[in-house]
């Protein structure tokens, strides 16, 4: 494994009373991709909120290329190189696809109070960078909202990597979407791994994680059940293991007898 | 180890874009509907009232729309950002009567008074944004109640200072001319004479349409708009976008107050009630999504013009001026129905 991008150690969170998060460690190497997978309230939103910089870890150390580290806002993560797409916060939908792409870094020329945006070189910017990653965009002035769900996931994640982040966090990319336009994001994820990012998925469908996953760490509870590689587990294990394993074998005997 | 790696399929440039007919184009544009409203109502007024047709008129029409325009441009501005203004017509009378009563009530120069009320208005702006963005109320309720405040304000201050309903006449005191040159002068085009507001009006246009489409803050205010949440994600301070909007409106509430200040000399407390909705109305006739995150400048233009036009030329026509509120509903409604019309054309491509 090459040095870790990212490396969490004993990692917990607290919110008053409540353990969201404990023990979790983690590290993120570029090039491959770690699934972080569990079941609604596992703690996958908790840990990412620390990696993104939107929470501070209250136990454990963060570490980021191997410097230890407090991040105080996404800003800063992203300074870092940390970048993370939200399933529901990609993108504001009314907005041509070029502002969403520069929203947030635009371009622009001139000194204040005159700056102005560089219209044309954003929006073949944005078209040269989506033609890349395979998106081919008829029009890049189309408001984002009239493209399809992946299509929008892969523009947010092209920007992650268009504004020089070395990690992508991607939180339930494929969360809503149908198997096709899941294909497009898992072909997009696979593509940033052989480019050399380190991937971050998180998921609670273990049939998308283990297509592109290299490393696979399972929450339950706040704290970790799993943490494998992809040789040391197969599909079937992993799908048992995220459904609760006894727990689904209990489930099918009895919907079975109420079944018949 | 098995390794599911896939390439990206390659991309293809094609020209499906060439497809899209010039008149969807044109009616994808927000102010489309009421640019044809606008042509319209023109055309309808030019054939029934004689007078419509006189190039005074024009200029009349003109100075009535650039009275609602200037506010407008800025009340278009905070509802794209997602915002409302209820206080924007109380404002302005707030910024002429303490403009007037300051300098008054201590024989100052009317600059002075003019300045002050400037730092009153913006902190009235600061005031209405900070609060919206801190509590999270939105912004309807916040500003009723800041409309309630200044209303009553406005009333009882000048009472208690002037014993009356309006403030003394400033027109004979230092700096008056050159703060109603500025204000609410005219200059003759021909034999016509026209208003300096409306000149004011087309550079507010101008410059926030050139702010909105050329500019990273432009570009925050259609995303603080349209989705606050995603705009935060991704690093644009929309707390900051949306007192700045507010400001906005505050400070051409000062500008439209010193305008109404100049040119009457005097100022009526219980003005301004009311006009909140012609500018929202004007935003909104205009294309400006009442959601936020979608509309324009000129678009806000055209729905000041619109009712200029209807309000003067229903006075030219001979009728009764208690239909224009009537005929304001009617267009309201219709711009509304044509916008939502608009969008779902554009949308299906």
């Amino acid at each position: 494994m090459t040095d870790p991008l990212i490396e969490l150690r004993d990692v917990g969170k607290q919110y008053r009373n409540i353990i969201a998060l404990h023990g979790i460690s983690l590290r993120v190497g570029g090039g491959e991709v770690t699934c972080v997978l569990g079941d609604n309230g596992a703690g996958k939103s908790t840990l990412i909120k620390i990696m993104a910089g939107l929470h501070r870890q209250s136990e454990g150390t963060l570490l980021v290329d191997g410097e230890e580290v407090v991040l105080s806002s996404p800003r800063e993560a992203l300074d870092r190189g940390i970048a993370t797409v939200y399933q529901d916060l990609a993108v504001v939908s009314l907005m041509p696809v070029w502002r969403n792409f520069f929203l947030g870094s635009e371009l622009y020329r001139g000194v204040w109070p005159a700056r102005s945006l560089r219209v044309e070189e954003m929006r073949a910017t944005t078209k040269s960078e989506l033609a890349k990653m395979g998106i081919d965009l008829p029009d890049v002035d189309a408001p984002i909202g009239t493209l399809s769900g992946g299509q929008r996931q892969c523009v947010a994640i092209a920007r992650a990597v268009f504004f020089g982040a070395r990690v992508l966090i991607l939180d339930e990319p494929t969360a809503a979407l149908g198997v096709r336009q899941s294909g497009v994001v898992l072909r997009y994820i696979a593509a940033a791994r052989d480019a050399g990012f380190g991937v971050v998925f998180i998921t609670h469908n273990p049939h998308h994680a283990f297509l592109v996953g290299d490393h696979f760490v399972l929450l339950n509870r706040g704290r970790m059940r799993l943490d494998c590689t992809r040789a040391e587990i197969t599909l079937d294990e992993l799908t048992q293991q995220m459904a609760g394993g006894d727990e689904l074998t209990a489930l099918e005997q009895e919907l079975q007898r109420t079944g018949t | 180890m098995t390794q599911t790696r896939v390439a990206g399929p390659p991309a293809v440039a094609d020209e499906r874009i060439e497809h899209v007919a010039p008149l969807r184009r044109l009616l994808v544009r927000p102010e489309a509907g009421s640019l044809l409203g606008a042509v319209l109502i023109f055309a309808f007024f030019f054939v029934m009232a004689d007078s419509f047709r006189k190039p005074e008129s024009l200029a009349n029409v003109l100075y009535f729309s650039s009275t609602i325009g200037i506010m407008a441009v800025a009340v278009a501005l905070l509802m794209i950002g997602g915002e409302f203004d209820l206080s924007a017509g109380v404002a302005v009378t707030t910024a002429s009567l303490v403009a007037a009563m300051l300098a008054y009530q201590f024989t100052l120069n009317v600059w002075v008074g003019a300045l002050v009320s400037l730092v009153v208005a913006l902190a009235i702006g600061f005031l209405n944004g900070y609060l919206v963005v801190r509590t999270g109320i939105p912004s309807f309720l916040i500003t009723l109640g800041t409309f309630l405040m200044l209303q009553g304000l406005n009333l009882a201050v000048t009472k208690l200072l002037t014993g009356a309903v309006a403030t003394d006449d400033i027109s004979d005191m230092a700096g008056f001319g050159s703060a109603k040159r500025i204000f609410a002068s005219e200059w003759d085009i021909g034999r016509v004479s026209v208003k300096i507001t409306v000149l004011w009006w087309i550079v507010t246009v101008v410059f926030a349409t050139w702010l909105l489409m050329r500019t990273r803050v432009g570009n925050w205010i259609f995303a603080a708009g349209g989705n606050a949440d995603s705009a935060r994600a991704v690093g644009v301070p929309v707390t900051r976008v949306k007192i700045g909007l507010f400001m906005g409106v505050a400070f051409l509430a000062w500008f439209t107050g010193m305008h109404l200040l100049f040119s009457f000399n005097t100022v009526q407390s219980g003005e301004g009630v009311g006009k909140e909705f012609l500018y929202i109305i004007a935003a909104v006739i205009g294309g400006v999504l009442l959601t936020g995150g979608y509309g324009t400048a000129v678009g806000s233009a055209i729905g000041a013009l619109i009712f200029g036009m209807t309000y003067s030329g229903i006075i030219l026509a001979g009728w009764n001026p208690d239909w224009f509120k009537f005929f304001l509903g009617i267009m309201l409604l219709l711009a509304t129905v044509m916008n939502a019309w608009v969008r779902n054309y554009a949308a299906r491509r």
